[in-house]
């Protein structure tokens, strides 16, 4: 417990500095770069015309897109100030075929490379020569459409980093468990331990009954994944800081991942309550199947959004207290550090917050995936209608 | 920007997902949970081992006390026999003592009594002896006077000393 204390405090703190630092550099750093650019423009007129809020973008600080920016996906991972680690683009054209290179290339989505550039942040395909200035270049919708992007986004790799932390201490908990025998648990498995039994016990076996042990195995690692990007989410320093667990995509993948071992598994007396429940006159069968059969759909959708909406809720308002510096800053420097004050306090009470919700929100898809798999496999044992 | 499908996102989320699914159920949640329900079956039988040990260590108790109780009684049945016995042979003891003791009581008597009449008899004879031997020395001596016959008698009366034969 106190370790687990000192641990939160230490995340708050890193989570604190980092942030100021990170902010701070981010906007200095994004506004030189594109006053830089505007000013090699040579066709001022074209640039006011198509981006309007660029020429006021050097000077006034715009919280919208900053917010965005950190909830959101990009295709390179911006460290500090003028640093931006670029990352792989890996990209499949079914007319092309396979190119992949690195995004810096891209130039901060200024120029084309390869046949493609950045716009508003997504690979589109262009027919412009390498270098082009990519606000030129047009789109090519035909092979824009023909584009399958898989680079490895912000998102992708701090997902990669909270999957090899989960390896990592997952299998040497269970090292230390295969040596340790049937002794007490030690070290991170001490810590582990309770939250495996909470999930065996309070979530498995509360929700499915028996035949739950089938299905241990993906409640522990949606369990864990989803924890563990929460928390990696909370920190705002490279490697971590990716909103993994917030973006609609993955929260989508795991929905998905708990609706098909739904309807695998779902047995004749579970579809037999969909189709036609029993015990109801015909006619009401009419509305009442469509609307099971919606449900059906939008049981994992809701888990999807839940997930998505509670864990990037909690960075926008995290974010948005920092904005407020900024915003306040801009009136007037001490205005600003005055604002900072009450922007700290009530940082570290949602950051709290965000390390309960990290809790919360893995045990509740965890818990509603358990529900969902036991009212598949009811029946079988125990008949009620 | 927010609600966006990203295609490679999903795809990689979901490769990524289940080989991390794979990895981990077959090498950390196989042997976690084995060892977990294992320890916990180890646990619950050496409860119920004990729970056992404790009845069975009852149960010996109470034969235990129950044996103790019948040798407890046993010993006072035992003690109580002896003591019956010794108490029977020391009265037939005395009762045969007594019956020796009168025994020889009576015989002492009737020996007493027999000596006595042996006594008496042989004190008669020598009376009638002495009579006898008195008369004849009378017979032989011519006695002239009374005076000189008184003499005479007192003279035998005193040779003859019953305490001597």
């Amino acid at each position: 417990m106190k370790a687990l204390i000192r641990a939160t405090f230490l995340t708050l703190s890193t989570l604190l500095v980092g942030a100021i630092a990170a902010q701070s550099g981010a906007h200095t750093g994004h506004d030189s770069s594109h006053a830089a650019v505007s000013n090699a423009q040579l066709d001022a007129e074209d640039v006011a015309e198509e981006h309007p809020t660029h020429a006021e973008g050097h000077t006034k600080f715009n919280p919208g897109e900053m917010i965005m920016g950190h909830v959101g996906d990009e295709h390179g991972w911006h460290l500090w100030g003028h640093t931006t680690l670029p990352l792989p683009i890996i990209i499949y054209n079914t007319e092309r075929g396979f190119t992949s290179f690195s995004s810096g290339h891209f130039d901060h989505g200024h120029k084309t490379y390869g046949g493609y550039m950045l716009h508003e942040g997504k690979v589109v395909a262009t027919t412009a020569a390498d270098g082009t200035d990519a606000h030129h270049a047009a789109i090519d919708e035909a092979l824009t459409k023909a584009t399958w992007d898989v680079s490895i986004t912000k998102n992708v790799l701090g997902m990669l980093v909270s999957i090899t932390i989960m390896l990592l201490v997952f299998l040497s908990v269970a090292r230390h468990y295969r040596t340790n025998g049937l002794g007490a648990p030690k070290g991170i498995a001490r810590f582990i331990e309770p939250i495996i039994l909470f999930v065996r016990d309070d979530v498995a076996k509360a929700n499915i009954g028996p035949g739950y042990a089938r299905f241990m195995p993906y409640l522990l690692t949606v369990f864990f994944f989803i924890l563990i990007n929460n928390l990696m989410g909370l920190i705002p320093i490279f490697p971590f800081g990716a909103n993994v667990s917030g973006s609609i995509s993955v929260t989508f993948a795991l929905a998905a991942i708990t609706f098909i071992i739904t309807l695998i598994n779902g047995n004749r007396h579970y579809w037999g309550h969909i189709l036609a429940m029993p015990g109801v006159p015909k006619p009401v069968l009419f509305i009442l199947t469509p609307v099971e059969i919606l449900g059906v759909f939008l049981r994992p959708a809701i888990l999807m959004i839940r997930l998505f909406a509670n864990i990037t809720a909690g960075h926008i308002i995290v974010l948005s207290f920092f904005a407020l510096i900024f915003i306040f800053g801009e009136i007037h420097a001490g205005l600003g550090w005055g604002v900072s004050i009450f922007s700290l306090v009530f940082t570290v009470f949602m950051s709290m917050m965000e390390l309960l919700v990290a809790f919360i929100q893995a045990f509740v898809f965890t818990f509603l995936s358990a529900m969902y798999f036991g009212s598949a496999i009811e029946g079988a044992h125990a008949e009620h209608h | 920007m927010l609600i966006e499908f990203s295609f490679g996102l999903i795809f990689w989320m979901t490769v990524s997902f289940l080989v991390v699914l794979f990895i981990l159920g077959k090498f950390a949640w196989k042997p976690i949970l084995g060892v977990l329900s294992e320890r916990e079956r180890t646990i619950e039988d050496a409860l119920n081992e004990a729970k056992k040990a404790r009845d069975e260590f009852a149960v010996l108790k109470s034969q235990n006390e129950d044996l103790m109780r019948a040798a407890r009684e046993e010993r006072e049945v035992l003690l109580k026999e002896a003591r019956d016995i010794r108490d029977r042979e020391i009265s037939e003891a005395k009762a045969k003592a007594k019956a020796e003791g009168d025994a020889m009581l009576t015989r002492a008597r009737e020996e007493i009594r027999n000596e006595k009449n042996a006594a008496l008899t042989e004190m008669k004879n020598q009376v009638a002896e002495l009579s006898v031997m008195v008369a004849e020395r009378i017979l032989k001596e011519k006695l002239s006077d009374a005076a000189a016959q008184k003499a005479l008698v007192d003279k035998v009366m005193s040779d003859a000393d019953l305490r001597k034969s």
